[in-house]
């Protein structure tokens, strides 16, 4: 009992009453007042970036963080501990001082002669980094758990590795994979601090959500910055919310 | 299929798990691979079956040299100790799987399964998922996923190394009349000499990465070409060099001069089987084992002292 209350009174503080003061904020002109504010084309075109390249960018992981789990699970190399140390570090490294360093890589000045900054490649560039590390520390787990000897017994009953890996490997993944682009998906959304940056914050054009909002708090229109908050976070739970339903379907009997 | 193991042997890193073995197991025979754990059973069937490559030797199955080939090609049926079932699909499914590999018509892979659910005892659970199933049901879908592929060999892992006493008594009974319903040649691998016994026509014994002695059951027990076949085969009583089989040790009623004076220490009734230790005069201690009806008629007790005459020991050349 005790234990729940704690959690009640933890939660409301720190995350119901923050969303309701948010909800308040963003009906306090009415219904049409919000309309208005979220149908502006420039947060139109806010909004559908930030989600699109959302999107984009945790097929991305969801991808390579597999790939990138695999092969830290799977094989063995020199500096391996070294390289998984490594995918933590978008987890450390504030996401401004991220932004610095991805400005300096792959800016005008690019050591490396790509330039991506003002561009919206920029901003897939900067949501691929910070959520690098979700994707591969959820599979992980789960491969290293995984039973060598059912891709065995696949491999007995005549299946090829690529069979293997389509019918027994990603199946026995998936809620991991899932569960990752989950949280990917989420951070991508609010993200803010690296984009802020590299992206140069063109509206219509580089301008994330996350960046519109703090544009219209300077421009003290909090009622703006409320109402595409609001969006955000019900396109962030609605993602959430499915993703954790399909999850429950898949792993009902895995685990 | 007859399989042939010629000459393999198996490093993993300094360890040595076979040393240049080989064996020969004839068409449709059941053959039991006993060994301790770290004897070397294990990775042998994994070579067998393809999931381990021989550092050298061969391995021929039906004829053909498949040494190099991939497990999938081999047509081997594999049972893992731990089943290894695929959590995430059905019962019916883990058992069409070999044949949806196959790419066989949807018909015929359902009318096939239903067969094999209906062999192995679990008609009505197409349905179910592996973690809905108990141990004993869990091998008996494996064994028919193996099963499912028609293969010419069928290896098992430890079948029976998980399960509890009764399912496993259950469970040897049944290998054993399926195999002779179906026929294939089947190897299987345990450190439980009385399911060796038990179960299979031919018993290959195992000691650190070599075979020790290969033949029938009675063969082995009877003539053991070593003393560690004989120790690991069938109960043994040691005196310095020497072995002796507790029920070959003989108590006599009245002392007539021939036998050697021992005092009883302890009367363990088993049931039918009496186990009597004893303690001989010179102070070497052994067991013997009696029937009930000889307890009772010598009216066997604790800290009694009587003859006992010993068999002629056997002695291993070491």
């Amino acid at each position: 009992m005790l234990g729940k209350g704690l959690l009640g009174i933890y939660l409301t503080v720190l995350v119901l009453l923050p969303i309701a003061a948010l909800l308040a904020k963003s009906s306090t002109g009415g219904l049409n007042a919000f309309w208005r504010e979220i149908s502006n084309p420039e947060a139109v075109a806010a909004i559908k970036l930030t989600l699109i390249a959302s999107v984009i960018v945790v097929v991305i992981n969801a991808v390579f963080g597999t790939i990138i789990a695999w092969v830290l699970v799977r094989d063995e190399f020199p500096g391996k501990s070294v390289v998984n140390a490594l995918i933590d570090l978008p987890f450390a490294l504030p996401t401004i001082v991220a932004g610095v360093v991805l400005l300096a890589l792959y800016g005008k000045d690019s050591p490396l002669g790509i330039d991506v900054a003002f561009t919206r490649a920029a901003v897939g560039l900067a949501l691929l980094f910070v959520t690098l590390p979700f994707v591969v520390r959820s599979v992980q787990p789960v491969l290293l758990e995984l039973d060598l000897a059912m891709e065995e017994a696949a491999a007995s009953l005549g299946a090829s590795p690529a069979t293997v890996l389509r019918r027994i490997v990603l199946p026995t993944l998936a809620p991991a994979i899932i569960s990752g682009v989950a949280l990917s998906f989420a951070r991508a959304v609010g993200e803010f601090g690296s984009l802020v940056l590299i992206t140069g914050n063109l509206p219509f054009k580089t301008e994330a959500g996350s960046v519109y909002i703090f544009g219209q708090i300077q421009n003290e229109n909090l009622a703006a910055a409320a109402a595409v908050s609001v969006v955000l976070l019900f396109a962030a739970l609605l993602v959430l919310a499915l993703l954790t339903f399909f999850l429950r379907r898949r792993s009902r009997h895995v685990l | 299929m007859a399989i042939e193991v010629d000459h393999v042997s198996k490093r993993f890193g300094d360890f040595v798990a076979l040393e240049n073995v080989s064996i020969t197991v004839g068409d449709g025979a059941l053959t039991a691979l006993l060994g301790p754990s770290g004897s070397g059973k294990s990775t042998l069937l994994r070579i067998i079956a393809g999931l381990e490559r021989p550092d050298s030797g061969e391995v021929v199955i039906g004829g053909e040299d498949v040494t190099q080939a991939p497990a999938r090609t081999r047509g081997v049926g594999f049972v893992f100790q731990h089943y290894a079932p695929f959590k995430h699909m059905t019962v019916h499914d883990n058992v069409a799987f070999g044949l949806s590999v196959r790419k066989r018509p949807k018909d015929e892979i359902r009318g096939r399964v239903e067969e094999l659910l209906g062999l192995v005892r679990l008609d009505g659970l197409a349905g179910r998922y592996p973690s809905q199933l108990s141990g004993g049901q869990l091998q008996r879908m494996a064994l028919a996923r193996a099963l499912a592929v028609q293969p010419q060999v069928l290896l098992l892992d430890e079948p029976f190394g998980a399960l509890d006493a009764q399912v496993r008594a259950e469970l040897r009974e049944w290998l054993r009349r399926l195999h002779e319903e179906i026929h294939v040649t089947t190897i299987f691998v345990t450190h439980d000499q009385e399911e060796a016994m038990e179960v299979a026509e031919q018993i290959v014994v195992m000691n650190r990465g070599r075979i020790e002695q290969a033949g029938a059951p009675r063969e082995l027990y009877e003539s053991p070409s070593n003393e560690f076949v004989m120790s690991f085969i069938g109960p043994v009583n040691r005196l310095g060099d020497a072995f002796v089989r507790p029920h070959d040790i003989q108590i006599l009623a009245e002392s007539d001069g021939t036998g050697t004076e021992a005092l009883i220490e302890r009367v363990v009734h088993l049931g039918f089987e009496v186990r009597v230790e004893l303690k001989l005069h010179d102070g070497r201690e052994l067991w013997a084992q009696v029937t009930r009806e000889v307890a009772n008629e010598l009216e066997l007790r604790e800290g009694q002292i009587l003859s006992v005459r010993l068999p002629a020991p056997r002695v291993f050349a070491s």
